[in-house]
């Protein structure tokens, strides 16, 4: 008989497996991503996901005996009152058979499975690219940045690396054979006994051999400079890495809740966005009624101002900020703006003349114009918005520039996708 | 103080388990296993896993490896999401008939369960598996784990040359088939795996270096029109017999006559029919391998106690997960789900006993043969060894266990509105209700009876399957018209379904689909 350990085994033997099935069920799958994003709560976006799937592609089918017709006899245990001759209604779904197959998906409606966040992360951006990332030469200006490489036998003492010389030293003192101190000690102390009462003989031949060890040791050092080893680091080029989004709102009083909690929904798909492509990323919440500031996203989000509406300040503070904060060859820069599309009716030119100055810097300007009812994209029922009108002659000369509108949650995936889409150059 | 020494010393106390005490209990189990109950096992090799891996042995049907697709990834994740919602608990062991016998065992066992489980699974089904006819005739156990080995890392070739999606498509067919790939009836020498990977290569060779005749040697379109009817019938039977139909093994013609598949999709097909022939005999003896192990468990855990060497708590923990697991809920009861193979199995072997021992003249009537020969555990290890479920039924159920668990036969004829019952616990129910159930286990009854009849060699290449129709149960359609495809895939022509009654051969049913081009092809 053996006993064996199997518990340390690598983990995930049937990693290989599910992703097999993942890509097989990939059509289910992700529709049942992008519809349970749509009932999700936007601050849970990045959980992982429990996913019903129809069975339907995944079903693993096989000549089974149908469960109606013919004749058959069920034995059944736990009779209490019937006798022979007595008649039984029929019950629905044949419950004599017993529950056959439970786990090949027959009988129930969807197959519900957990995917992982990653899994549902990887899907929901799935064929979505950064816009315009080479193109640009900001993003590949590279930072050096140092990096571990190795060991070095000389170098800054602050860099010693402590584990590696005490090996090192412990294994030259070991094969050198340097005393240990106990050994001295024990030594010394048998010397001190044998002063007292020892046979003179062995007393002098312990002190020569104390002498002895005194002197190897002091030829052999504790520590020396062979032993010492360095962490070595080397300046390796990194490409940039960080990224700033603006994010830009009308806050002013034709804002509703619910206009704010659509640009809430794209800000944050945005962010995770960038999150998943940058080490970093820098919220900047620019909020504006017909002055501008920066504020915390709580603010941002919740609280409610009045005033008119003039776009340009925002803009303004956004140059501002950027002019202060985020150097060009440090930072990548998105922003999105959200509005209902009122503006302050001689502002327009200064938006253009602004926005020319800001688009050549950024990688990437969402416009999103947000609307109340949810049906209408605003444009079929009356004529485009001041800010809106302004901002399509912009947009031509700028294929790093979109704009879209949006009117319900629904829509926010699907224009969100569009701006993103892989080899999809935006376009108003 | 020669009481002291006699007095037992517990093997264990508490609930943690280390390797000492797994040792220690082993070895009592062994004792007790083999000179008490005279069992007779391969050596066995317990292993210790965590609930994943437990979770990943049943993605891949219970075994250790297996070669890598969707479906068993969809039975993992499945699985994750029952257990991970607390719906579903996990086995406490799971049992490879292999040589050595390999158990695997959880973590999170307490030591009670881990005892419970060495005696289960160690001793009990390993015995059966040892023992049993069909699995004698029918499984290679020590050479299961190389096969096993050998198909992984064929499938992971062709998968590296000829592309995952069409592997996978041969491999999905494959599967749809797997229940109608298994040799039923004729007899063949054990397999021996070992060879098998030999005889893989040799075959490769002589395909290469001979010419499959079968297809050059049908007459022409022409030719057949130009002779009579009987002159046709003649050559059609001839051609039948050469492939060998009519053929229950839809796989095995498929890889030997299928015309348009590669050599190594032959080679997938015979994989799995191969894995689905291991698997044959396990389907056949649940209720009488289950209730082995149990019978042991159940024998092997009261003799420790008996013997001193388990704590009250232990045997109080014990029968509390016994009882669990042997518990047969009533068909009115909302638990109900079929009747538990455990339950029967266990009623069944412990009343066997009873009636060795203790026959009551209602025994004696039913069982001459072994009533009061006071041999149980011999009377026993004969059924373990000689019987299946549909035979060790018909056998061997008593009017005893037909009372205790009260069964009752149900007709249920679909042309009536309401079922009837027609056989009781009573004087005239007993052999109608033993013999009745003995059928409900026999795999050819459980399983739609499909072979293939008949190929069109001469004209369009069409396959015809048929199925044979017992007590006027035809097949379900939408599955049916799904393994159909499958079918087409593999045979690249137009196959048929005639669904037939097994007396008359009247035609009930026909089912057709035409060519099926496969996935990534």
């Amino acid at each position: 008989m053996n006993i064996v350990d199997r518990r340390a085994n690598p983990k995930g033997k049937s990693l290989g497996n599910r992703r097999r099935f993942i890509e097989r069920a990939r059509a289910e799958v992700k529709g049942a991503v992008l519809d349970a994003l749509r009932k999700r709560k936007i601050t849970d976006v990045e959980g992982s996901e429990r996913v019903s799937i129809p069975t339907r592609g995944i079903d693993e089918p096989s000549f089974r005996q149908s469960s109606s017709g013919g004749k058959r006899h069920y034995i059944v245990p736990g009779n209490k009152e019937h006798v022979v001759g007595d008649e039984i209604e029929r019950p629905q779904g044949g419950q004599g058979r017993g529950s056959e197959a439970a786990d090949s998906g027959e009988g129930t409606d969807g197959f519900e499975f957990t995917l992982s966040k990653e899994e549902f992360l990887d899907l929901f951006f799935e064929d979505l690219e950064l816009p315009d990332l080479v193109k640009k030469k900001l993003s590949e200006a590279a930072a050096p940045e140092l990096s571990r490489a190795g060991y070095s036998v000389s170098g800054n003492p602050a860099n010693l690396n402590l584990v590696r010389t005490m090996r090192n030293s412990m294994a030259r003192r070991l094969s050198m054979k340097r005393p240990k101190r106990e050994e001295l000690q024990e030594l010394e102390q048998k010397i001190e006994s044998l002063e007292s009462e020892g046979p003179e003989a062995e007393h002098r031949e312990a002190l020569e051999r104390l002498e002895k060890l005194r002197r190897r040791s002091r030829a052999i050092p504790y520590f020396d400079p062979i032993d010492t080893r360095y962490n070595r680091f080397e300046r390796i080029p990194k490409p940039n890495v960080q990224a700033v989004m603006f994010c830009l709102m009308d806050v002013s009083g034709s804002m509703t809740e619910r206009m704010k909690d659509l640009a809430k929904r794209f800000f944050m798909l945005l962010h995770i966005f960038l999150a998943r492509r940058y080490k970093q990323v820098d919220l900047v919440f620019i909020r504006h009624t017909s002055t501008a500031q920066e504020v915390d996203e709580e603010t941002f989000f919740y609280s409610r101002e009045t005033g008119g509406t003039v776009v340009s300040t925002a803009l303004a503070e956004m140059k501002r900020i950027i002019h202060e904060r985020y150097p060009l060859d440090a930072w990548n820069i998105y922003a999105a703006q959200a509005s209902d599309g009122d503006n302050f009716g001689a502002d327009s030119g200064r938006c253009i003349a602004l926005l020319s100055d800001i688009l050549p810097v950024c990688q990437y300007f969402a416009y999103i114009e947000v609307s109340e009812s949810p049906d209408g994209l605003g444009d079929r029922r009356m004529d485009k918005t001041d800010l809106w009108r302004s901002y399509a002659e912009v947009a031509p000369a700028h294929p790093n520039f979109a704009m879209r509108r949006v009117g319900d949650p629904s829509h926010i995936f699907p224009v969100f996708h569009d701006l993103f889409s892989r080899g999809k150059a935006p376009a108003a | 103080m020669a009481a002291i020494l006699d007095a037992p010393v517990l093997l264990y106390d508490g609930p943690e388990w280390d390797f000492d005490k797994l040792k220690r209990v082993h070895d009592a189990i062994e004792l007790i296993a083999r000179r008490e109950l005279g069992l007779d096992v391969y050596p066995t090799q317990i292993e210790v896993i965590t609930s994943e891996q437990m979770l990943d042995a049943y993605a891949s049907s219970a075994l250790p490896l297996m070669y890598r697709h969707w479906s068993f990834g969809k039975r993992f994740a499945y699985n994750e999401a029952l257990y991970r919602r607390g719906l579903q608990g996990l086995a406490y062991e799971i049992v490879i008939n292999s040589n050595p016998c390999l158990c695997y065992i959880m973590e999170e066992n307490s030591m009670t369960m881990q005892t419970l489980v060495i005696a289960h699974a160690a001793y009990g089904h390993n015995h059966f598996f040892k023992n049993n006819y069909l699995f004698q005739q029918w499984t290679d156990a020590s050479g299961i784990l190389d096969y096993l080995s050998f198909s992984r890392d064929y499938v992971l070739k062709a998968e590296e040359r000829y592309g995952i999606a069409r592997v996978e498509s041969v491999l999905d067919a494959a599967h749809a088939l797997m229940d109608e790939s298994v040799n039923r009836y004729t007899r063949r020498k054990p397999l021996n795996f070992a060879d098998d990977r030999k005889r893989e290569q040799e075959r490769r060779l002589h395909a290469e270096t001979t010419y499959n005749d079968l297809w050059r040697t049908v007459p022409a379109p022409e030719v057949i029109r130009s002779l009579e009817a009987e002159e046709i019938a003649r050559i059609q039977r001839e051609q039948n017999q050469r492939l060998g139909l009519p053929e229950e093994n839809i796989l095995y013609f498929m890889e030997k006559f299928a015309p348009n598949l590669e050599e190594w999709e032959r080679e997938l097909c015979r994989i799995v029919r191969n894995i689905a022939q291991y698997f044959y005999p396990q389907k056949q003896t649940k209720v009488i391998n289950e209730g082995c192990a149990t019978f042991v468990h159940y024998e092997i855990m009261n003799r420790l106690h008996g013997k001193g060497l388990i704590s009250d708590g232990s045997m109080l923990e014990f029968l509390h997960s016994h009882t669990s697991v042997v518990f047969q809920p009533d068909f009115d009861d909302p638990r109900y789900s079929g009747i538990n193979p455990y339950a029967l199995g266990f009623a069944m072997m412990e009343d066997i006993k009873r009636i060795c021992l203790a026959p009551t003249p209602e025994d004696r009537i039913f069982f001459p043969q072994f009533a009061g020969n006071k041999d149980p555990y011999g009377t026993l290890r004969d059924a373990w060894a000689n019987y299946r479920d549909e035979s060790f039924i018909l056998q061997f159920l008593s009017p005893n266990v037909i009372r205790k668990h009260r069964l009752f036969r149900v007709f249920d004829n679909a042309a009536e509105p309401n079922m009837l019952v027609d056989a009781i616990h009573d004087e005239g129910g007993y052999r109608e209700i033993r013999s009745a159930l003995a059928r409900s286990y026999d795999i050819s009854r459980r399983e739609p009876d499909i072979q293939i009849a008949d190929v069109d060699m001469a004209g369009d290449r069409t396959l015809v399957l048929k199925h044979f129709v017992h007590d006027g149960i035809l097949l379900d359609e939408k599955s049916c018209q799904a393994v159909l495809r499958y079918v087409a895939e593999l045979w690249t022509y137009t196959v048929k379904l005639l669904e037939v009654d097994a007396s008359t051969e009247a035609v009930l049913k026909k089912h057709e689909v035409p060519a099926q081009k496969r996935r990534g092809v």
